[in-house]
């Protein structure tokens, strides 16, 4: 019944789902690194550094990833000549460009998650730091950065669980991951319901435990108010 | 402006602040010439590229069709998903545990998957086991992607809509001797709908944005798809891609603007019970929390 998967070489099922957790893990730390600055300037006591911050986010937000991935490929890779340091290699060359496209878009994601986070922390908190004679540096790092890391695990878990499912759209431009390989399959063998399944069985192991352990942990690290 | 990090400026602040505010703009600036630099070199800026979008023709024979595309392929998605996710959502809130657990398998497992694998699940179904033309075989596949992905959402989004009302409500409902699908029918879903109508305008705008993979993996001639032919036409690649993303931008703008004002109407009305369920909680309950229910409208 699963004969037909061992036809398949390049890549193979398995190699096809590595893909997909390469694409997740190096656009997870990505966009974690520039959505964290993003933030830092959403929340930042600059005007302009805000103003960029949002704007930023609202523009992103608003576009489809789809262009955003078919755009790295056939602008920067086409027309701009980016080659993303594989000027030969094409399979590499669409991987960084997927995962660049991939970091642009989740960012924006990672920063409202992480603003959401710094504003659950009430006001009140950093006035009574004060009042207790912390100065700046103390009132961030003891006061109000952990309470808001805490809070922050959740909403960071659902982005990086739509990241997962988002980098199938990878397969716009080619990258060999696991949604590409279902396309060839699905339109080449018989067993259309079987292969439906197996990839979506393996899309289920890939989010259900970051899910869970991410659950867990948002849930016992919660600050109580 | 005072915030949890930081005090209002005093004159020491004031200045730091102006200095990093004259670097920000050097930086922005620097980047801004790049990008104007690369599209000049790479004669990107041409007049001859930007004109087609200056005339009627490249509109009326592609941008603005492939646009209804999209819209009526969304517009489809919701008015179907709509209904099926109220059913998913009330079964998954049954008291009888034989309907409760199969909404709830239903639900989480459609919401764990990616919607370009159920659209080209979807297409290859309708190629084989349908008489579907090969014409509107693309329509029916997205739709029925997105319908599958959705309805899972929506279902969600019902059931936090029903828990986010005061408890109240149906104790009261149940104290004046209604039936459970009284309750449901004539006192928890009519609220429940207000309750939700910001969220079902916003997660339009992730039904919009994602009709744009059936452009690209199945050939549905959406905006994205005829920007490809556009572009093949006038050889202009980047300006295609810059006026639909604006085109996107701008139809999304106004769908979240309209939810956050249908968000704070609600909030400010006197009649309704003053629950809402937010623009931002559709984000959550579109990461599909297997097992978990953080961040849904339930808990706050």
């Amino acid at each position: 019944m699963f004969d037909f998967i061992s036809d398949y070489d390049d890549p193979t099922l398995l190699g096809a789902f590595w893909m997909t957790v390469k694409l997740t893990v190096f656009s997870g730390v990505g966009s974690l690194i520039w959505g964290t600055l993003l933030a830092a300037m959403r929340v930042s006591p600059v005007p302009l550094m805000r103003w960029f911050g949002t704007a930023y986010v609202n523009i992103v937000r608003n576009i489809p990833l789809t262009v955003i991935i078919v755009f790295t490929s056939l602008g920067l890779a086409d027309i701009f000549g980016m080659t993303m340091g594989a000027p030969d290699d094409f399979a590499l060359q669409g991987f960084r460009l997927a995962v660049l496209g991939l970091i642009a878009y989740t960012a924006a994601f990672v920063c409202e998650a992480l603003r959401s986070g710094i504003n659950t922390v009430p006001v009140g908190q950093a006035e009574a730091a004060r009042a207790i004679g912390l100065n700046f540096t103390q009132v961030l790092s003891l006061i109000v950065l952990p309470q808001a890391f805490r809070s922050v695990i959740g909403p960071l878990a659902n982005v990086l669980i739509a990241l997962t499912k988002n980098t199938t759209v990878a397969a716009t431009i080619g990258v060999a991951e696991a949604a590409l390989l279902m396309k060839e399959m699905i339109e080449n063998e018989a067993q259309t319901l079987l292969i439906g399944a197996v990839f979506a069985f393996g899309f289920v192991v890939l989010t259900l435990p970051t899910g869970l352990i991410l659950n867990w942990l948002s849930k016992r690290l919660a600050v109580k108010r | 402006m005072t915030s949890v990090l930081y005090d209002a400026p005093g004159p020491r602040a004031k200045r730091r602040n102006v200095i990093l505010s004259v670097v920000f703009v050097a930086l922005l600036v620097l980047l801004l010439w790049w990008v104007y630099k690369t599209m000049d070199d790479k004669g990107q800026l041409e007049w001859s590229l930007w004109k087609p979008f200056t005339q009627s023709e490249a509109w009326t024979t592609y941008l603005l069709p492939g646009l209804a595309d999209t819209l009526k392929a969304a517009a489809l998605a919701m008015v179907i998903a709509l209904p099926l996710g109220a059913v998913l959502g009330i079964a998954r809130m049954s008291d009888h545990r034989w309907v409760r657990i199969p909404a709830a398998v239903v639900v989480e497992f459609f919401r764990a998957i990616p919607v370009l694998l159920l659209m080209l699940f979807a297409n290859e179904f309708f190629a084989r086991s349908t008489d579907v033309s090969s014409e509107d075989r693309p329509l029916y596949a997205v739709v029925t992607g997105l319908v599958l992905y959705n309805a899972s959402v929506l279902a969600e989004v019902v059931r936090a809509g029903i828990l986010s009302l005061p408890k109240g409500q149906s104790e009261a409902a149940q104290a004046i001797g209604l039936r459970k699908s009284q309750v449901m029918t004539n006192i928890l879903l009519p609220q429940a709908v207000t309750a939700m109508l910001p969220a079902i305008v916003s997660q339009l705008v992730v039904i919009v944005k994602d009709t744009a993979l059936g452009g690209v993996m199945l050939g549905f001639t959406e905006l994205l798809n005829s920007r490809g032919t556009l572009a093949a036409n006038y050889a202009n690649v980047i300006p295609s891609f810059i006026v639909v993303a604006v085109i996107y931008i701008i139809l999304n703008f106004i769908l979240t603007s309209f939810a956050s004002w249908l968000e704070g109407r609600l909030r400010r009305s006197k009649r309704s019970t003053g629950a809402v369920l937010g623009v931002e909680d559709v984000d959550d309950l579109n990461a599909a929390e297997v097992g978990g229910t953080f961040g849904t409208g339930a808990e706050k």
